[in-house]
């Protein structure tokens, strides 16, 4: 049965010169009206024999910032690769919005509908320049055609200006990205998770390997983008988790251990046992 | 303004450009008008010799567009290069008529002599010169929407592409080799006569195919231009360099390389229907995986991922090769394989790196 699903699904008798329709750029209409935008519910995924997530769930809300620390092999990368569609779960379900599967759909389609990510190490287009790292990450046409004959607008070169200035590399805009420091990268591959106006930002280590001062400005940047956005940080850095979360989900083991505001994450028994322990 | 895209900062282009016009203009002048007793006069092997190189340019061209730009290290883009190739022979074929050495009106002479009762279907139309050159990007483009889209959805990249590139030319030589396929088998296709009414034999007719040739290789190299400074293009090296970054900012790779794919396979089957009215002849051994990988090495030796160093390539390493099959036959394979070894230990950049500086730091 499920491979003629699989059949169904990939060779779709409406889509069969689906690759020579243009791809409009498709905000998916998510539905947010009970306040959550992220729904994870009983999501189990297995390599291998080994339990990377055990029936994790997990629910963020509109606006939010919220980080999510835990131990290495928590489970904390597997959860955003399920979110982005690179991993798909064994079971359970993940919602955006109260509507939108995310489990039906593929990573272009996550992305384009409003859910960026930044990877743990930051991943820029190094031959390229930041002002181009930006324009291809804008939300737009994305078809193959469409790309080979676009010429930017006014409007569209503004609104890079605009996120250049916002992550704080208006001077370096014609460099090379391969050419920036560590943490300008961090922050040009914010930059472009910007310009693909996402509802929901799930950020991997953004402050891995940045100096004290372009950590503080990271923190103020990731707190500006709440509210407008739901802002989704994982990270290893308790100073500055503690500098910016206001709520905060230990993960453990593939689940999800506690759940509160910093204050009652470190006073809770169990966190302090597998994680926190030594640190506080 | 779309010119200044095109050839802005592109000065090895331009100069690439400006050689193969004056080309355009010199050899003809050089071979038609020129007496033979003149110090510049060019011998007509030497013409067809230069055309050879130039659909060799060509297929280069071709493959620094999929490798230099997108990361798609094709190892088998012989295989479209003969498929190119064998369209023009069937035409060419055709065209000889009933002066064969069996004399029949309709069968060339390999299927009188395998007792063929009629011609075969898919060699139907093949006396029309338009449906032939229709073939020519048809069945290259093709075979490239088929095998490219397979091996894209599964996420095949990388070294393992290249893998079965390899199995594919491979497979086709097989294939053309067998005298059953109704492509000649091993002989292949070859004795022509005329093409479009003209003596392929004739020294017009030669210097005719070699303007083509050349004019054809600026016109590939101006759309290749257009193709890798559009957003296309940076998408293109967005990929090479980061894949999944770019599938996470919103971009169906699987389609980008899919097209780019088909587009390069198509130059490569017209560099294959340029090469064989002039060389005479169409074989298998058009298919043999060595010669794919010798295309590829051409690249690497001009220097990948700059268009015009696959076209200084291709005639730097066919130019030696032919002088060195000449002079020093028993040493050519040496010297092939020490050129390989220094290019990739001196000049890693190929032999464009000599004269390219790096885009440097904060110099944009």
């Amino acid at each position: 049965m499920s491979a003629l699903r699989n059949i169904q699904t990939t060779m779709r008798r409406d889509r069969v010169f689906g690759f020579l329709q243009p791809e409009p750029d498709f905000a998916l209409p998510v539905d947010t009206s009970h306040g959550a935008i992220l729904y994870v519910e009983d999501v189990s995924v297995r390599f291998d024999g080994f339990l990377a997530l055990n029936r994790l769930n997990l629910s963020v809300n509109e606006g939010e910032l919220r980080c999510i620390i835990g131990p290495n092999g928590a489970g904390k990368t597997t959860m955003m690769d399920v979110v982005t569609g690179k991993t798909r779960p064994d079971t359970g379900r993940v919602y955006f919005g109260q509507n939108i599967d995310l489990l039906a759909l593929d990573e272009y389609q996550i992305a384009r509908g409003g859910i960026g990510r930044k990877f743990q190490k930051p991943t820029v287009f190094e031959a390229l320049t930041v002002f181009e790292n930006l324009e291809l990450s804008m939300a737009s046409d994305k078809g193959a055609w469409s790309t080979l004959f676009h010429r930017l607008t006014p409007e569209q070169r503004t609104r890079i200006d605009e996120v250049t200035e916002i992550i704080g590399l208006q001077e370096q805009q014609g460099w090379l990205a391969g050419s920036l420091s560590h943490g300008q990268k961090q922050w040009l591959e914010i930059g472009m998770l910007l310009m693909q106006n996402p509802r929901v930002l799930l950020v991997d280590e953004p402050v891995a390997g940045m100096t004290g001062d372009e950590t503080e400005r990271t923190g103020e940047l990731l707190t500006s983008l709440a509210g407008d956005h739901t802002v989704i940080v994982v990270e290893h850095d308790m100073a500055f988790v503690r500098s910016i979360a206001r709520r905060v989900t230990v993960l453990h083991q593939g689940s999800v251990l506690a759940e509160g505001s910093m204050n009652q994450i470190q006073s809770d028994p169990r966190v302090i046992e597998v994680y926190l322990g030594d640190e506080t | 303004m779309l010119t200044r895209r095109l050839f802005l900062s592109d000065w090895g282009g331009i100069t690439v450009l400006v050689l193969l016009l004056a080309m355009v203009v010199a050899v003809p002048y050089a071979n038609l008008v020129l007496p033979p007793e003149s110090p510049w006069h060019l011998s007509t092997y030497w013409v067809a010799l230069l055309g050879k190189f130039l659909a060799f340019a060509l297929l280069a061209l071709a493959i620094d567009l999929i490798w230099g730009y997108a990361g798609i290290l094709s190892l088998g883009h012989g295989a479209f290069f003969g498929l190119g190739g064998y369209a023009m022979g069937m035409y060419l074929t055709r065209q000889i008529g009933d002066r064969g050495v069996y004399g029949h009106p309709e069968l060339p002479d390999f299927m009188v002599f395998l007792s063929y009762e009629s011609l075969p279907w898919f060699w139907w139309g093949f006396d029309m010169f338009w449906f032939a050159m229709l073939m020519v990007v048809l069945v290259p483009g093709l075979l490239a929407l088929v095998f490219g889209w397979l091996a894209f959805r599964s996420r095949v990249t990388g070294v393992y592409f290249a893998i079965i590139t390899q199995a594919l030319v491979f497979a086709l030589m097989l294939a053309f080799f067998r005298n059953e396929m109704g492509f000649g088998g091993n002989n292949g296709l070859t004795d022509f006569k005329d093409i479009l009414g003209f003596s392929v034999q004739a020294r017009e007719t030669r210097v005719a195919l070699f303007v083509i040739s050349a004019l054809t290789l600026i016109a590939a190299y101006v759309a290749a231009r257009y193709i890798v400074t559009s957003r296309f293009g940076r998408v293109l090296i967005a990929v090479r360099d980061a894949e999944s970054r770019t599938r996470f900012a919103g971009y169906r790779v699987e389609h980008y390389k899919l097209w780019l794919f088909v587009f390069s396979a198509m130059l490569a089957g017209i560099a294959g229907a340029l090469y064989v009215p002039q060389v005479g002849i169409i074989n298998p051994g058009e298919f043999s995986p060595l010669r794919s990988i010798e295309a590829v090495l051409w690249v690497a030796v001009g220097g990948r991922g700059s268009l015009f160093g696959a076209i200084i390539g291709a005639f730097a390493v066919n130019g030696a090769k032919t002088w060195f099959t000449a002079a020093y036959p028993q040493v050519w394979l040496f010297f092939l394989g020490a050129l390989f070894v220094l290019v990739t230990v001196f000049l890693p950049r190929g032999l464009v790196g000599i004269f390219r500086r790096r885009r440097t730091e904060g110099g944009a």
